[in-house]
């Protein structure tokens, strides 16, 4: 037919896959054609990540590849079709369906199965491939956890019982527990050995896990080896153990390791290791030259790696070496580990049980906070050998760098893991990693890589992206990312870019100053007097909020409309199916009987999806577009006001009871929040901002979280300062002590403007304090001592917001020129055809594509 | 660019009905097309209204601007751009989405349903 070198790749888990993206990057069209055969349903999916399944993930999110992606890059795929045999002299892949597929290049990459050990019963459990069979009545109920296939089964089966049990005490034998505890099932761990994670930890850390373990409710039993399973007398089934005594459980999953399927590999007399394996060399070639196995199937150097990354590895060598371009070997590679097990962390980095001679070890155990640190040091005493660490992973990437790169240690080695004091600490900056050090761990981007993007002439992020791929993924690593970037452009003496953006040569803070000074009041004229070309996404929101937060005018207006970020421009959040949800406000989270009723019944009347925020506010969901204004028109009736839950502003003033009610409550501190959040609401932030009063250091408000927080003290009121939640968590710093009313709002007036006047666009104040100078020794001394003699300014542009507060959508009801602006069409009163609800727990929420296609919208609308 | 004959255009609203640098979202022949008009000369664009990435209709709420000389949409949801010129998602070289012919005539906006190739 063709006269292309024909690829053939049996297993289509995540290595299969990588090793098709690779093909793909190359460009293998002109000369290559690929096949893979698939054996399960689904299409390569993120295993790593297979538990979030039980946490609300769906196959599509799970899936690693866009829907269409094989077709369009004319990849062939059999799903649901199992190689069963090859013939190596015809060059043939036969399968259980039948299909007979000549290859030229055959790559294996079968993955693993879990192991499950030879148990009696009364009755007998069949493990055909790594899927249980059994001859009795329930085999639904004993399971395995590899597959999206397993969690469903799992999930059916938990929703008939109570109590769930998983053999096997390693990482995936905890993951498993924690997802039968999220199940909602009593959740025991069984284990052989004499502690959990024997593989990684040692025995006291394996002590100091357990502990913890325990006191999130699963029950720990080691040293049990399972050695029969009949049927239970409470639960369904009875497993009894070598030393006489027995648990009952109603699920079991077996979770006791995992060996190479090299079933095929086999048959067809390919080299496999004693212990299995398919035997590959540092091209991933087997004993066939042209037969590659990469993946968790593959045998190098006499090691089997059960974790994803070397088999991406793997992946790209063949890649490689099937194409002949590029020059990738596999030299083996690092196992360490970090992960969250039941909420606990735990790293294990090189050797960390110090099995190599001579080595010395050095651990820390600290029992008031349940941390185990442990390091393993060469019998000179000047390397890093392995590390074990539970309970708090700071050090992971540190000591992995160390161990990876040989790096000299520290005369005391100890101070590594020794709490951290205050030298210590700086001790590891950007500057001091080695090339290899990875900085982005999603996609295995080292230092090295992204210093050579830099010098190959990417000066920005996205450029450093589009090269590298760091930071496309998870996004942790995108500060160090830029930080990297600015180091690198500093030395080679390039002027480190601030500018907002290309259209203007100003950081925020300058065009801050501009707007202020110059009295600018719209952004063309900004634009034709200090910037060129258009705009853009990002200047447009920046100079919408300064403006706002300068003049405070509509923002609605004419002129500022178009400049307006997608919430603010509806005046609601956009949710993924386009519809929006709608926030009213309620101050400090008191709200009358009335009220809450009148909310209700606008939410029923809308058929509205209905929750309680993190907020103390209730969030309605599923509103159209061009419903929004009608709906306001209602909340506005009965006299609610615009929560501004879509602006980068004031969110909430978190409160709680206070000395109203409260045995411990030093002052009204319901009544000071809700005084406050009426007092700042609508104000226009560089990034949101949000608030909490707590009647008593007890913290029911988790004040210290806040970006202003205030504490109660029986003299008067604790302000604090920069705290956040979200994704860096940060406690608030102490500004001043025990002020009264009229102190404490003076402060909370000059702070606010001098945050908005001098951070970032899109600065928290939390990372806004970490990068100022000084610190909160200097935020004092503007504040409290006006050591810039900019106080009494600060105050008055504050007055201004208060005095020019007006309610958005009170204002945008009732003008019928703007309500035109959320009609759905501008030509039509139809309504968007893609927006389509279902009920669930008797609410309204988006259909998912699924089942939008069998409600009957059409496959290109869905899939498209 | 396909010329498109001049019998396919439909009227959709007047000129001012769409906002100054920014969308509205019209409804072509079933078809929901934004529609945006863009700096002192007025420049019309059409693109689908369709956004590939979150698989929602919402391009027309998206900002405008510019990218060098590109005039471009940048999706409201997971904040891709597109060359409104062409429809070329500027992020990611294998997306592209429809974009259709637009005129104005006497202060009213004419559109086509029929994609621009
Ligand atoms: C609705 C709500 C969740 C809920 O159902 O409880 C929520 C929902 C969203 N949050 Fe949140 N957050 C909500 C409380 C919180 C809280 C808790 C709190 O405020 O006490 C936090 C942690 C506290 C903090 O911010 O310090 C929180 C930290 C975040 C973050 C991380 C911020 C950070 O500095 O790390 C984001 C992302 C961002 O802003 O860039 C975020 C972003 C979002 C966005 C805007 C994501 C998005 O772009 O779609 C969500 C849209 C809201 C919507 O569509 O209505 N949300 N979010 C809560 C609304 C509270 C309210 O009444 O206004
Ligand atoms: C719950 C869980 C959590 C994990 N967490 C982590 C983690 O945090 N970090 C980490 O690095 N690793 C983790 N792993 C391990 C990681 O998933 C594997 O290392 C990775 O999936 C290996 O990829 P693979 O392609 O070699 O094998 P697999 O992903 O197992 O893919 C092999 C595929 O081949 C198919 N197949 C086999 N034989 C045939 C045949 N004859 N014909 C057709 N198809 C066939 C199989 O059905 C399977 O779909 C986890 C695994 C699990 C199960
Ligand atoms: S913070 Fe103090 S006053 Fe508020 S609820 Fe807790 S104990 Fe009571
Ligand atoms: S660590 Fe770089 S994107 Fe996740």
């Amino acid at each position: 037919m063709n006269s292309k070198h024909k690829i053939v790749i049996i297993g289509n888990g995540m290595v299969g896959h990588r090793f098709i993206e690779e093909l793909v990057d190359k460009d293998f069209r002109d000369n290559f054609s690929i096949t893979t055969f698939c054996e399960e349903k689904n299409l390569a999916y993120d295993r790593v990540s297979l538990s979030t399944y039980f946490n609300g993930k769906t196959k599509e999110d799970l899936s690693l590849m866009p829907e269409g992606y094989y077709e369009e890059n004319g990849v062939e795929i059999f799903i649901g079709d199992k190689a069963e045999s090859i013939d190596r002299k015809a060059k043939v892949v036969k399968s259980a369906g039948g299909r007979e597929v000549h290859y030229d290049t055959l790559v294996l990459a079968t993955g693993s199965y879990p192991f499950v050990p030879p148990i009696q019963g009364q009755k007998q459990y069949y493990f055909e491939g790594y899927r249980a069979f059994e001859c009795g009545d329930h085999k639904q109920h004993i399971h395995v956890y590899r597959t999206i296939d397993d969690l469903d089964a799992i999930k059916a089966s938990a929703s008939k019982s109570e109590i769930g049990t998983v053999i096997g005490g390693g990482l995936l034998g905890l993951e498993c527990a924690n997802a039968l505890k999220n199940l909602g099932l009593k959740t025991h761990v069984v284990d052989r050995g004499p502690s959990l994670m024997g593989v990684q930890i040692d025995a006291e850390g394996g002590i100091v896990l357990r502990a913890k373990i325990e006191e999130s409710g699963v029950q720990v039993h080691t040293s049990k080896s399972t050695k029969l399973i009949s049927s239970g007398k409470e639960a369904r089934y009875q497993l009894q153990f070598d030393d006489g005594t027995y648990l009952e459980t109603d699920i079991l999953v077996f979770s006791s390791g995992i060996r190479p399927r090299d079933e095929i590999a086999r048959k067809a007399g390919l080299k496999i290791g004693d212990k299995g394996g398919i035997v590959i060399d540092s091209e991933c070639r087997t004993s066939d030259e042209d037969i590659f196995a990469i993946g968790e199937c593959a045998l190098w150097n006499g090691q089997i790696f059960g974790l994803v990354s070397p088999g991406y590895k793997m992946a790209g060598v063949a890649a490689d070496i099937i194409t002949a371009q590029g020059d990738r070997r596999f030299e083996g590679a690092d196992m360490s580990t970090k992960l969250k097990l039941i909420g606990v962390d735990v790293a294990s980095i090189g050797d960390s049980h110090g099995r190599t001679e001579g080595s010395r070890s050095f651990s820390f155990r600290d029992e008031l906070k349940g941390t185990y640190k442990k390091i393993v040091i060469s019998p000179e005493g000047n390397r890093l050998l392995g590390a074990i660490l539970i309970g708090g992973v700071e050090e992971y990437g540190t000591l992995q760098q160390m161990m990876l790169n040989e790096m000299t240690l520290p005369k005391d080695p100890g101070s590594l893991i020794l709490p951290t004091t205050e030298e210590a600490a700086a001790g590891v900056g950007l500057d001091t990693l080695p090339e290899a050090a990875i900085i982005c761990s999603c996609h295995n981007v080292t230092k090295g890589e992204l210093m050579k993007s830099v010098q190959d002439g990417a000066t920005t992020i996205g450029e450093i992206k589009t090269a590298t791929c760091a930071s496309t993924g998870c996004g942790g690593c995108s500060t160090m990312c830029k930080q990297l970037l600015d180091n690198e452009l500093a030395k080679r003496g390039v002027d480190v870019n601030t500018d907002l953006c290309e259209h203007f040569p100003y950081t925020r803070q300058e065009l801050y100053g501009l707007i202020r000074v110059k009295g600018i009041r719209n952004f063309e004229t900004l634009l034709a007097e200090h910037g060129h070309g258009a705009g853009c996404e990002i200047c447009k929101p920046a100079v919408a909020s300064i403006l706002a937060a300068c003049w405070n005018e509509y923002i609605l207006k004419d002129e500022h409309y178009g400049l307006q970020d997608t919430n603010d421009r509806m005046l609601a959040n956009m949710q993924k199916d386009g519809t929006y949800s709608i926030v009213p406000r309620v101050a400090g989270g008191e709200i009358t009987p009335e009220k809450l009723i009148a909310l209700g019944e606008i939410a029923k009347k809308w058929n509205l999806y209905t929750k309680i925020t993190g907020g103390q506010r209730i969030d309605l969901f599923g509103a159209r577009q061009e419903q929004l204004p009608l709906i306001w028109e209602d909340l506005v009736a009965v006299g609610f006001e615009s929560g501004h839950a879509y602006g980068k502003a004031l969110r909430t003033v978190k409160s709680c009871v206070g000395s109203t009610w409260c045995r411990y409550g030093q002052q009204d501190s319901v009544g000071l929040a809700v005084e406050i959040e009426t007092r700042y609401k609508g104000l226009r932030t560089p990034h949101k901002l949000k608030m909490a009063v707590s009647g008593c250091t007890r913290e029911c408000a988790e004040a210290q979280g806040k970006d202003v927080g205030i504490i109660a003290t029986d003299l008067g009121w604790n302000l604090y300062v920069c705290g956040n939640g979200g994704m860096k968590p940060r406690h608030a710093d102490l500004l001043a002590a025990d002020l009264n009313k009229e102190s404490l709002i003076k402060y909370i007036d000059r702070f606010l403007m001098y945050y908005v006047r001098t951070a970032d666009r899109l600065q928290r104040t939390a990372p806004w304090l970490e990068n100022i100078e000084g610190g909160v020794e200097h935020l004092k001394a503007v504040i409290i001592e006006d050591s810039l003699g900019i106080a009494e300014q600060l105050e008055g542009e504050m007055a201004h917001i208060i005095d020019t507060y007006q309610c958005e959508w009170k204002t945008t009801v009732a003008s019928p020129e703007k309500r035109k602006r959320f009609r759905m069409f501008v030509n039509s009163d139809e309504t968007d055809n893609n927006v389509i609800f279902v009920e669930e727990r008797g609410q309204i929420r988006p259909a998912t594509d699924d089942e939008k296609f069998e409600l009957g919208v059409s496959r290109k609308e869905v899939f498209e | 660019m396909k010329k498109v004959a001049e019998t396919t255009y439909n009227k959709i609203c007047a000129m001012n009905d769409i906002p100054h640098n920014a969308g509205v979202c019209a409804l072509v022949d079933g078809k929901q097309i934004a529609l945006f008009r863009i700096g002192d000369k007025n420049e019309l664009y059409a693109i689908s209204n369709y956004d590939p990435f979150s698989k929602a209709n919402v391009i027309s709420r998206g900002i405008v601007g510019t990218m060098g000389e590109i005039p471009k949409v940048v999706s409201p949801i997971y904040k891709q751009q597109f060359n409104l010129t062409n429809g070329q998602c500027i992020d990611n070289p294998k997306v592209s989405i429809p974009t259709y012919p637009i005129r104005e005539q006497g202060g009213a906006i004419y559109v086509s349903a029929i994609e621009n190739c």
